[in-house]
Formats: structure tokens, sequence, C-alpha cells
């Protein structure tokens, strides 16, 4: 049961990826990430991660996508020409990346990975993924990080109206 | 003052002289030049002789001293002290270079004196005689490799003295060339000596010698002194390394008598005299050396019957004298050898005093054919002339005859297959009388020549245009080129009170050494000599008388021959070198020595030299270099083609260098 | 499950990402491309998460999710800003920073 509710989010995730490097229209690109967002969703669930996948959907797929979605519209969806100021890069992309895949599954399955050698739990406590497990642990094991996270959050949005302001000021005076 | 003190006063004041001239000379006027010149030299001597009293003072096993003024080198177990060592042998040297030297000095304080470079000359001389003493008071193999190379520079810089001249300057390069080959036969001996023994001094050294050698003819010691000869032999110009003494002519007459007569071509007699212990060990190297100095003394003697210019038969007869020099101390006739090297010295340095009187007075032309009559224009230097070449010719009673035959006394006591050095020891005896009176019978008698008449009639020496003697070419009498006046004996005191004393001591000076009755030298060098069984072999003294006797009828024989030949019977000369073209040819040709040395030395590191220039130079080298630019140019343009600006492009290399890093990681883990 | 299979697929995923960002180039899709990178590694964090089982990779994914939001709005900002200035939108134009 298991492994059939994982090839099917698999090959969802793995569709929406393919589907963003190929489609030509920027627009449907951004879409298929999004259905991609919600299988991994999915496979989160699998591993038992309940808070994630939830956070996943409502701030990943939910806001950051509309963002894309925003500015896609936004900015129009120009059909580019593929390859013409680096025709190399057409082969020797892909065959990078497929030996980059090679080398980490070889990594992974070699079991050459020590964190991999070591017996995994079999059964989990309960509360393991929920809220309050993941609230507990980020309020006293990681605090420090999220103070930090939340700081890099103020920036971002400083930058986004900084980013905004000075552009409207330049239109105004141009 | 012990004798190690004399023995640093003794080299000091030579080089004081020449320092002090050589820094001096726009200052000081040419006479004082000379006088501190004389001086140093006169009063090195004096030290030699203190040391000499200091020396006589001690008892016989104890008259060696060495002092050291300051360690120069401690290497990896390598102690070089600037140490010196004075025994009866480096005094008696000493004695002999600084007595005959102070007699040159004189002769050119005269000769010399319209030269544009008077100083120039008078601080090398001295630095010559510096290097000498150097050579023969040195205490170790280092100080006296030292010692060897500076009489070498000395030697160029006399020869090439008249520097604008390009025959000069050739033949000063040539004789350079040949002593480094030298040098480096005796750098090599030293580098084996402190290899095999350990110690490079001389007290060391010759006791440690017969521990390390235990049985005699060992290879290494053999090849220690081979190389100890290839030394000697450049420095003294015996075969095969002969070719410079004959251009060293080049050089002025002063010089000639000093350094090519009288004391640097002595200095590889001296060396192996020294390291006795050394050829006692290697009996087979002793026998080379003194091979080799028969067959030099018996070449050297056809040549100088054969060819005409003055300076070179004389330079040919000091190269057959020092042969029989070699043949006595590779012999074992140690003090026999060092007598000979004695009276050589007084006998050779008066020849070419005189001879250079002649030459002055043929306004600087040196080809005897021309030269006659000078008996009546010349007296004094005719009578000087008479006296050296009887002392040669080793005519009875003068010194010549108790050196020379001395030596094949010895010859003929050790019997055996060293009678061969008496017999061609008296062929070259007879010989010696030919050539000595050769050069008498041409010039002396007879109507006066041209040059000779205008002296008689109106007692100026003849003025000719400044030429080369040799070429032809026209000079100018600024420096670098001889002075426009020419001095000759008869109206320069200074020649005159040089040669009066030489020619003394080549009459009388034999008198030190008589069989039976004087035997001065044999005593005195006794000391340095007493390890050896050789010296110990003594023949008795009717023994010797006898071989005086037989070296006397030689000598009055070739004198009388030599007489019939050029006097009695003028064509016969000529009707020989007819009969014996080839022989003639071979002889005037001075035996094809410097073709020989051209064809299997020089035009192999020619060809050496354009091979390299042509292949390895610019393959090797030049690609050595090329490749090198190239290599890094061509990194260079590859690592400037990664810098596009394109976002891509960097994101390619990102990913390589990822995946190069993770493969090295899983080969590593594998 | 053995966790293998969902290594295996987060190198996968990352990897697709990985081609997109080299293959394309509007700006736009390149960010996009990125975003896969990045889930593609919270994947693997959730994976070795439940394998420890801790929650450690769990709050690492939380803060991958923020700096992914951050660099979402810096990105997107400069992509409209170069709109407005009318510069083409294509990576390969943006080259000042060549040498």
């Amino acid at each position: 049961m298991v492994e059939v509710a994982f090839f099917f989010g698999a090959i969802g995730a793995l569709g929406g990826a393919i589907a963003v490097v190929t489609l030509r229209n920027p627009f449907y690109a951004v879409l298929a990430l999004v259905v991609h967002l919600v299988f991994l969703a999915g496979i989160f669930l699998l591993l038992l991660a309940q808070f994630i996948a939830a956070a996943q959907i409502v701030v990943y797929a939910g806001a950051v996508m509309v963002i894309y979605v925003f500015v896609a519209a936004y900015v129009g969806g120009i059909e580019e020409p593929m390859f013409d100021s680096a025709p190399q890069l057409r082969i020797f992309g892909p065959i990078l990346a497929a030996a980059l895949f090679i080398e980490i599954s070889i990594a992974v399955l070699g079991s050459s990975l020590i964190g991999l050698g070591s017996e995994g739990v079999e059964k989990v406590e309960s509360g393991f993924g929920t809220p309050e497990a993941v609230g507990k642990l980020m309020l006293e094991d990681f605090l420090i990080a999220f103070e930090a996270a939340s700081l890099l959050l103020l920036v971002a949005a400083v930058a986004a109206i900084v980013l905004a302001g000075r552009k409207k000021q330049s239109e105004e005076a141009g | 003052m012990n004798a190690a003190s004399w023995g640093w006063l003794v080299l000091l004041f030579p080089l004081f002289g020449s320092l002090l001239i050589g820094s001096t000379y726009r200052v000081l006027p040419a006479r004082t030049a000379g006088l501190v010149g004389i001086g140093a030299i006169a009063a090195a001597f004096f030290c030699g002789v203190a040391a000499l009293i200091s020396l006589q003072g001690e008892p016989a096993e104890s008259r060696h001293v060495a002092d050291s003024l300051w360690q120069y080198a401690s290497v990896g177990g390598f102690e070089i002290d600037l140490g010196i060592y004075v025994d009866p042998l480096s005094v008696f040297m000493v004695l002999v270079v600084t007595g005959v030297s102070t007699m040159i000095h004189v002769y050119s304080y005269s000769y010399m004196k319209s030269d544009e470079g008077y100083h120039r000359f008078f601080s090398y001389l001295n630095f010559f005689v510096f290097s000498m003493l150097l050579l023969v008071l040195a205490g170790n193999y280092v100080l006296l490799i030292v010692g060897w190379a500076f009489v070498g520079f000395a030697s160029y810089a006399l020869i090439s003295f008249w520097y604008r001249r390009e025959t000069a300057t050739k033949a000063g390069m040539k004789a350079f060339v040949i002593n480094v080959v030298g040098d480096i036969g005796l750098v090599l001996a030293a580098i084996l000596i402190f290899r095999e023994l350990g110690v490079v001094d001389y007290e060391a050294v010759f006791e440690k010698a017969p521990e390390v050698f235990t049985t005699t003819n060992e290879w290494t010691a053999v090849a220690i002194c081979l190389l100890l000869l290839v030394g000697a032999f450049a420095k003294s110009a015996q075969m095969p390394f002969h070719t410079w003494l004959a251009d060293a002519m080049e050089g002025p007459t002063p010089v000639s008598a000093l350094i090519h007569a009288a004391t640097m071509v002595t200095a590889g007699v001296y060396l192996i005299g020294r390291s006795y212990p050394l050829f006692e060990l290697a009996p087979a190297a002793s026998d080379v050396a003194a091979i080799g100095g028969l067959v030099t003394l018996l070449v050297a003697g056809t040549i100088a019957i054969a060819v005409t210019d003055l300076k070179r038969i004389i330079a040919y007869s000091t190269m057959s004298q020092i042969g029989y020099m070699f043949v006595g101390v590779g012999i074992g006739a140690y003090s026999a050898g060092f007598f000979h090297l004695m009276t050589h010295a007084f006998f050779k340095a008066l020849l070419f005093m005189a001879a250079g009187s002649v030459i002055a007075a043929m306004a600087n032309m040196q080809n005897t054919d021309r030269m006659k009559g000078f008996y009546k224009a010349m007296p004094f230097t005719a009578a000087m002339l008479i006296i050296g070449a009887l002392a040669l010719s080793a005519f009875p009673f003068t010194s010549g005859w108790f050196s020379k035959d001395e030596i094949l006394d010895f010859a003929a006591f050790r019997g055996g297959w060293y009678e061969v050095f008496v017999i061609g020891g008296y062929i070259g005896a007879f010989m010696t009388a030919i050539y000595s009176f050769r050069i008498i019978f041409r010039i002396l008698p007879g109507p006066p020549c041209e040059e000779a008449q205008h002296l008689i009639d109106t007692g100026h020496v003849v003025h000719g245009e400044p030429v080369n003697p040799h070429t032809g070419e026209h000079e100018d009498t600024e420096v670098g080129y001889p002075g426009s006046e020419h001095h000759i004996a008869e109206q320069a005191r200074g020649m005159k009170i040089g040669m009066s004393v030489l020619g003394f001591l080549a009459l009388f000076g034999g008198l030190v050494q008589v069989p039976g009755v004087t035997e001065v030298i044999t005593h005195f060098l006794e000391p340095t000599f007493e390890d050896s069984p050789l010296a110990a072999m003594h023949p008795s003294t009717s023994e010797a008388w006898k071989g005086l006797a037989k070296g006397g009828i030689i000598s009055v024989a070739g004198i009388a021959f030599t007489w019939l030949l050029y006097i009695r019977r003028p064509d016969l000369p000529g009707m020989f070198r007819r009969r014996f073209k080839p022989v003639y040819t071979l002889c005037v040709n001075l035996w094809y020595g410097d073709q020989v040395i051209d064809f299997l030395i020089v035009r192999p590191f020619k060809a050496l030299g354009r091979f390299a220039d042509r292949a390895v130079e610019p393959f090797v080298v030049g690609g050595l270099t090329n490749g090198t630019i190239a290599v890094v140019r061509s990194a260079g343009d590859a690592v400037r083609d990664m810098q596009t600006g394109m976002l891509r492009g960097y994101a390619v290399l990102m990913l390589s260098g990822i995946v190069g890093i993770a493969l090295y990681f899983l080969i590593r883990s594998i | 499950m053995a966790i293998e299979w969902y290594l295996v697929l987060s190198a996968l995923l990352f990897s697709v990402g990985f081609t997109g960002v080299l293959i394309r180039r509007n700006p736009v899709v390149v960010l996009l491309c990125l975003e896969l990178m990045l889930s593609a590694g919270a994947l693997a964090l959730i994976s070795f998460s439940r394998l420890h089982g801790d929650g450690d990779g769990q709050v690492f994914v939380l803060m991958v999710l923020v700096v992914a939001a951050c660099e979402v709005v810096v990105g997107l900002g400069l992509v409209v800003a170069m709109f407005r200035r009318r510069i083409a939108l294509d990576v390969d134009e943006m080259k000042e920073l060549r040498g």
C-alpha cells in the first residue's frame, strides 16, 4: 500500500518537475511547479511529516507560487528560443546533471554513506511530525535558528519594499 | 724569531711590493717603482737566509716547522689551514727563487726603462714572485693549488704584457689554457688525496700515506701521482703539454728569464720532489715522470738544433733541461735534481739576459740568421753568452757539469733498466752542447752584421721601426707595446750587475756540490728526504768522478763538433739539412705539437660547441624555456575563456566541479 | 519502505532542477527550477528525519521554506525591475559581471 502511494506521488512529482523544465510558456511552468509541490506534500505525508506537508501546501504552493503567478502574468510569457547563445549547453548540461544523479545514487545505494548505515527506527513515537513536536523543537533546541529566520523574513520584506519603492520614484521622476 | 715567522715575512714583502707599486703607479716615479720592486725581493731573499740560519740551528730531525695563520675552512671533516711549511727543501727553493729574481729585477730596472708599462711590469713581477713563494712555502695541497693558480695567472699577465700585440695575447691565452688543464689534474689529485687519506696537510698526508697504501702501486696511489704529474707536466712544459712554452717567448725577456727558465717551469719538479712519499708508494708513476722527462729531453733537444729564433732556441733548451730534472726526481735522485734546478736557474737566466741584450742591439729582431759578429760589438754580452753556454753544455768545472752528471750518475747507480736514462741523458748532453754552441758560433764570430757594425761605429743601438718581430706588423711605442729605446748590457748598469752575478754563479756555483768534497746541497736537503730509501742510495765518490769524466768528454766533444760545423766547414749544416730533410722538417715544425693538439683536442671541442649550439641550444634549452612559456600562456588563455560573464556558463562550471569532487570521494571510498 | 527510494527520488528531482537552470533562459523559469532543487533537498531532509526518528530534519525544512520564500521575493523583485527598465528577460543578456 505504501509503495503504491509512493510511486503515485513520485511519478506526479517527477512529472511536474520535468514539465517545469520543458514547458516553453513560463506561466504553464509555474503551474507545473504547483502540481509538483502538491505531490511532494503527499510524499511528505508518507514520511509522517504532517505539519511540514501542510506548511508546504499552505506556504509554498499557496503563497510563494501565487507570487510567481502574479509576476508571470505581469512580466509575460515570452516563448523564448532555447539554445541560441550556447548550443553546447544543450548536450553538456543534461549530461552533467545525469552524471551528478548517478553519482549521488551510487553513493546512496552503495551504502557508503555512514548515515545510511545506521539502523533507523522502525517505530516512531506518537506525536512525531505533529505541530506540537515541531514547535517544541523550534522553540527549545533551535531557538536561534527560529529567531534568525524571522530576521531573514524582515530583511526580505524590507528588500521588497525597497525594490518596489525605488522603481516607483524613478517612474515618477522619469 | 723562528723559521716560520721568517717564512711569513718572505711571503709578505713581495706581496706588499706588488700592491704598493700597483696602487701608486700614477704618483710613483718609474725609478722608485723599480727600486721598490728590487727592494721587496731582496728583502725576501734576506728573510729566506734568516730562515735558513734559524733552521740550521735545529738538530737535523726537527728541521721542519709548520705554521698556520688561520683556519681557512672546516667543512665536514675537511680542514684547510692557511699554513706554511718551512723545511730545507722549501728554504732551498725560496733562496733560489728570490736570489735569481733579485738579479732579474735589477736587470729589468734598466732593460724596461723606456717602456710605458714600467710600473705594471714591476707590480706583476713582484706578484709573480709572491705566488711562486706561496707555492713553495705552502703547507698543504690546497694552498699549493692557490699558489699554482696565481703563478699561472702571473705568467699569463706577463706573457701578454705587451697587450696590444695580438700574437702576445694569443700566446698568453694559450699558456693559461694549457696551465688550466694541468690545474685540473692537480685539483683532482688533491680531491683523491683527501678522499683516501682524509687530510691535505703535508705532514699529515706523508704520515698517513704509508699506512693507507700498504702495497706499492695501489691504483689509487698511482692515480693520485699521475694526476699530480698532469699538473707538473703542464706547468713545466713537458710533453705532451709543451706547446705553450715556445709561444710564451712573446713576453719581455726578463719575463722569459724569470718565469720560463728559472722559476715557474720548475714548479713541477718541486711538486714531485715535495710529494716524494706518495711517488715512492707508486713507483709506476715515478717511472712515468722519468720517462716523460727523457722523451721531452730528447725531442726538445732536436728542435733546439733546428729552429733559428734566438729566444725559442733557449726556450726549447729550457724544456730539455727540465726534462733532466724530471728524470732526476723521477728516479729518486732528489738532491741531484734540485741541484740541477739551481744551476739551471743561474745559467738559463743568464742566457736569456744576454739574449735580451743582443736582441736589443738588433732593434728587437730575434732571428739568428742575420746576427753576426757581436763579439766585437758587445764584448761583455758575448762573454756572458759564452759563460752561459759553457754551463749549459756541462763543460768541465762549470756548475752545469756537476749538476747534470750527478743525475746521470744516480741513474747508472740504480742500474737495471735505468741505464736507458744514462744513454738518453748522454745523447741529450751531446745535443745540448750542439745547440748551445750553435748560438755562440753563429752570433759572435765573423764579420759584424749591419746592426753590429752600427754599434761599433756610432756606439748607439740602431734605431729601427717598431714592428712585431714575427709578423712584421707595424706598431707604435705607446703603452701596450715595447718602448722606443732598446737597452744593451754594455750601456745599462742594471743589466750589467744582474748578469755579472749570475755569470759568477753559473761558473762557480757548482762548487757547493763537488762529490766527495763539499756536497753541501745533499746534506742540506737530507732532512727533507730522510724517509726515502732512494735518497739514501749514494754512488761512491770514485764512481761519481768517473761519471763526471764521461760527461766532460761528451761535452767537449759536442763543442768541438759544433765548432767544426759552424766555423771550419760552414757548408756542413746545409748538407745535413738536405740529407736528412724529413727529420729536419719534423724538427723545424716543432714535431707538429701544435697540430697534434689541434687535431686531438681543439677540433673535438669546437665540434662539441657547434653541436651544443645547433642541437642542444634550440631544442633543449629553447624547448624548456619556450615550452614553459607556452604552457603558462595556454593555461592563462584557458582560464580567460572561462570568464564570459554568462550565468549559465558559470553554472556549468560549478556543476562540473561538484561532479568532479563527488567522483573523487566516490572513488576514494571504494 | 526503504529510505533509499526517497533519497534517489530526491537526487533525481535535484538533477532535473539543475538541468532546468542550465537550459532555460527566462529568469522566472530559472528561479522556478531553483525552487525545484530546494524542494528536492527538503525531501531528503524529511527522509532522514524519518530514518532517525527525531524532528530535527523537519525544523530544517521549515527553515528551507523560509529561505525559499525570501529568495523568491528578492529574485522576482529583480525580475520585475528588469521588466520595468525594458531589459530583455534573458539570463544570457546579463553579462556585466564578467572579467
